[in-house]
């Protein structure tokens, strides 16, 4: 049986089931990271001193970048793929993995370097909820990168059988990639500049 | 979003052009970073709003927001009210007396212990 509105959209919403569906679990994502965030808020409130200057800051510029980068890469896969430019649109997917696996190197580098001086999410409360937030998104990334090595590798079969369907999947996990990317852009100030 | 390629192509412009703009609101947040404004809590602000500022332009024109289904702003708005709620829950834990002596309560308590003396 054919599973029903997954290209044409539906006459109540007006849209495909996936789109709706993928606006739900971000809407869920929210909430995950928003209860995160307040924790951080009512750590840092409460607490004597907030230290600074703990991350590197051009280590965590050079991973926003990263992450801005690897958004517009993504949605031009998807528009690629609108304009029927299969090839490009598979290649701006690759390509969006591959940067969201540099910005993974980075962080384990970053994470290597604390671990190596002894500054464990064990090591103060500023460091708990650092690598929490920072390790839920990781955590995020990696799913990303899954996702998108389906859709470059064996997902992409469905582009003969269903080229609308195929763009629809690409623009679902693009939706969820840039949602990573906005969470980091709050990361990012929040975590190594404040 | 239309599917003419026309219309694609000038997309993807759009797109390079947000993602520009997003690099430079990045090297200017860690501008003013790097200058030491008066105050933290000024900083904050800055930083926020050059944070609120990219979170906006990725929302409305990679994530499509700005000509979406009226089903997908409703989940948002919602997402948005409990989004606010969540932040204003460590409030409760400054509003939260229970178990702990009000300083009225107690002084009034030594006043008439004092008294009884």
């Amino acid at each position: 049986m054919e599973i029903p509105y997954t290209v044409e959209p539906r006459p109540d919403s007006g849209l495909a089931n996936g789109k709706l569906g993928i606006w739900l679990f971000l809407a869920s994502e929210v909430m995950l990271f928003g209860a995160l965030f307040s924790t951080y808020i009512l750590l840092r409130v409460g607490a004597v001193e907030w230290p600074h200057g703990e991350l590197n800051v051009w280590l965590g510029a050079v991973n926003t970048v990263i992450l801005i980068c690897s958004s517009v890469t993504m949605v031009v896969a998807w528009a690629k793929l609108k304009m029927n430019d299969f090839a490009k649109g598979r290649l701006y997917i690759i390509v969006t993995a591959v940067l969201a696996l540099v910005f993974l190197v980075n962080k384990y580098f970053e994470y290597a370097e604390h671990f190596g001086k002894g500054e464990g999410p064990w090591h103060s409360t500023f460091f708990a909820i650092y690598f929490t937030l920072t390790g839920l998104h990781g955590l995020h990334i990696i799913g990303g990168i899954v996702v998108m090595a389906y859709l470059a590798g064996p997902g992409a079969k469905l582009w003969k059988r269903n080229p609308d369907q195929f763009t629809n999947r690409v623009e679902y996990t693009g939706l969820y990639w840039h949602f990573v990317d906005l969470v980091w852009i709050f990361l990012f100030p929040v975590l190594y500049l404040l | 979003m239309s599917d003419h390629p026309i219309d694609m192509s000038k997309s993807i412009r759009t797109y390079g052009i947000v993602g520009g703009l997003l690099l430079v609101f990045t090297v200017l947040t860690v501008a003013v970073n790097q200058i030491h404004l008066a105050s933290i809590a000024l900083a904050i602000t800055v930083a926020l709003i050059i944070a609120c500022m990219k979170g906006s332009m990725v929302a409305a024109i990679f994530m499509h927001l700005n000509h979406e289904k009226k089903w997908i702003y409703g989940a948002l708005i919602l997402t948005v009210v409990f989004f606010i709620v969540l932040m204003l829950i460590p409030n409760l834990t400054v509003a939260d007396t229970i178990g702990t002596v009000s300083p009225y309560t107690a002084a009034a308590e030594h006043a008439a212990q004092k008294a009884e003396k």
